[in-house]
């Protein structure tokens, strides 16, 4: 073998080398810096994990090290039968026992509903997420790839899928659910932090499954009732000439069998609603920005920016069409 | 391959067991496992289904599986005593490997205590949950 393999100067490399991977364990989808109620409790029981079994890892390499360098001599057969009996037979159905009752007490806080709270409903669909939002009025407004949240209140969430399974994850404030074609399934989170965070598709869907993802903006509650009231209105009129031809030809391509953009005749519900698509902070599931280049690129060729998607190439329309399209679209906010 | 060198120890004066044994008694701790893992998860669905509602108590569910529970530990326990009972027979040490039906018999305890010890707490495993989770949910 390769002496160098085992000197310490590689190894001093090596951690050097695997520092940056550190940074991985932060951000705005990370479970490790907790932004909510239920996430702290998940990292909690993480750092807890972590540290037994680093505990056990010292006391099966330190055994290891006592037989082979400090007393490499023959052993009492009964102190190491009942080692092997207690450590190998006793001890792991007690440890896992206790993980899995921990992990069991923290389940009915995480799936509970906030009875009186918000409830919204997600649903996960190839490749992006249909959103629900009750309104003040009573009735509900249809949003999608962004949810937003008020910052110290319990949120319900009803989840489904009309497809294959998904699953909604908010690593920053809580644990992964999976969107079940035919069934609900629930989660609550209560943020505690306001901020940008990313949630994510964890259950392989398809071939844009990584490019399935949502941006969650947790609020002051002020603000969140401002945005929510916002979106539930129809959307502002085109402003100025392009934007208006824009409209003209929206409606006029067939954009509106798959897409609402409510105040105008659009109103498709294969694809996202449109209403205000120019106010969230990314285009098509996680993937683009929201200006009014991307939005050409978009609509010229979808296809090339998410392998598989449901929505049909436009790039047969005339460059200034799409170019109208797509300021007409960034400018809803 | 060699052969081992000394006799094999075995039991004077006991009935040695028969040539061909039942694998059954093996086969009892996890088949009991099973039983009780699809009885709980049965009685929970259906009642979740029928009378709980999806957001409904667990009820008298709860009660029904730790009855389960108790019942089929006692069963397991019993299976677990037998297997030791075999794994006595006469005065050989572990591992029975022996070509004579004397260790296979002392063999197939050894695997039945061995197997229903894991049985036992997997179906503990099983019934943890109800003790948590109160809903349908
Ligand atoms: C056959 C149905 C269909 C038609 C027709 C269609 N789309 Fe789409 N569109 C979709 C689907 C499905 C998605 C979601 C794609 C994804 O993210 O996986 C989508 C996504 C979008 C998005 C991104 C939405 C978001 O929330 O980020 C925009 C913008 C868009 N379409 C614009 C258009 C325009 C403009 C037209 C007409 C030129 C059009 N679409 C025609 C189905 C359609
Ligand atoms: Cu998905």
């Amino acid at each position: 073998m390769d002496a160098t393999y085992l000197s310490p100067r590689s190894w001093g490399w090596r951690a050097l080398i695997a520092l940056p991977l550190l940074g991985g364990c932060s951000g705005p989808q990370s479970t490790l810096q907790p932004a909510g109620v239920d996430a702290e409790q998940i990292a909690r029981l993480f750092w807890w994990m972590s540290g037994f079994a680093i505990l056990i890892w010292g006391v099966v390499i330190g055994c290891a090290v006592f037989v082979t360098y400090i007393k490499p001599r023959s052993h009492d057969s009964r102190v190491a039968r009942w080692l092997i009996l207690g450590g190998g037979v006793v001890v792991p159905p007690l440890v896992l026992g206790v993980l899995l009752a921990f992990g069991l007490s923290l389940l009915p806080s995480l799936s509970a509903p906030a009875e009186d709270g918000l409830q919204i409903s997600v649903s996960g669909e190839r490749w992006w997420r249909r959103v629900r939002y009750p309104t003040p009025s009573g009735g509900t407004v249809e949003l999608a790839n962004e949810v937003r949240l008020p910052v110290g209140e319990r949120v319900g969430f009803r989840l489904t899928s009309p497809d294959v399974i998904h699953s909604f994850w908010i690593p920053s404030l809580g644990g992964k659910v999976d969107m079940i074609p035919g069934r609900t399934t629930r989660l609550s989170l209560e943020p505690t932090e306001v901020g940008v965070f990313r949630g994510a598709c964890a259950e392989f869907c398809g071939t844009s499954h990584a490019l399935m993802n949502f941006r969650v903006v947790v609020m002051e509650p002020d603000a969140f009732d401002t945005w929510l009231e916002q979106q539930a209105s129809p959307a502002r009129p085109p402003q100025g000439e392009v934007a208006r031809r824009g409209q003209e030809a929206f409606l006029a391509n067939g954009c509106g069998a798959c897409h609402a953009i409510r105040g105008t005749s659009a109103d498709g519900v294969l694809g996202p609603d449109l209403t205000h698509v120019g106010s969230r902070l990314s285009l098509a599931a996680g993937t683009l920005p929201t200006d009014a280049e991307s939005f050409e690129r978009w609509i010229s060729h979808p296809d090339d920016i998410k392998p598989g998607v449901n929505m049909p190439a436009f790039d047969m329309l005339p460059a200034p069409q799409i170019h109208s399209i797509a300021t007409y679209l960034s400018q809803l906010e | 391959m060699t052969r081992r060198a000394q006799a094999e120890p075995d039991a004077q004066g006991k009935p040695t067991p028969g040539r061909r044994e039942s694998l059954w008694p093996l086969a009892m701790g996890p088949l009991l496992w099973v039983a009780h893992f699809l009885l709980s998860y049965a009685t929970a669905a259906v009642w979740c289904a029928k009378v709980g509602g999806e957001n409904g108590s667990l009820g008298g569910v709860r009660l029904v599986i730790g009855i389960y529970t108790a019942l089929i530990l006692s069963g397991i326990a019993v299976v677990i005593w037998r297997g030791l009972r075999k794994h006595r027979f006469g005065t050989a040490t572990v591992p029975h490997d022996f070509d004579t039906p004397a260790d296979r018999h002392r063999f197939l305890g050894f695997a039945t205590v061995l197997l229903g010890g894991l049985s036992f707490v997997a179906t503990l495993y099983v019934a943890l949950p109800v003790v948590f989770i109160e809903s349908c949910r």
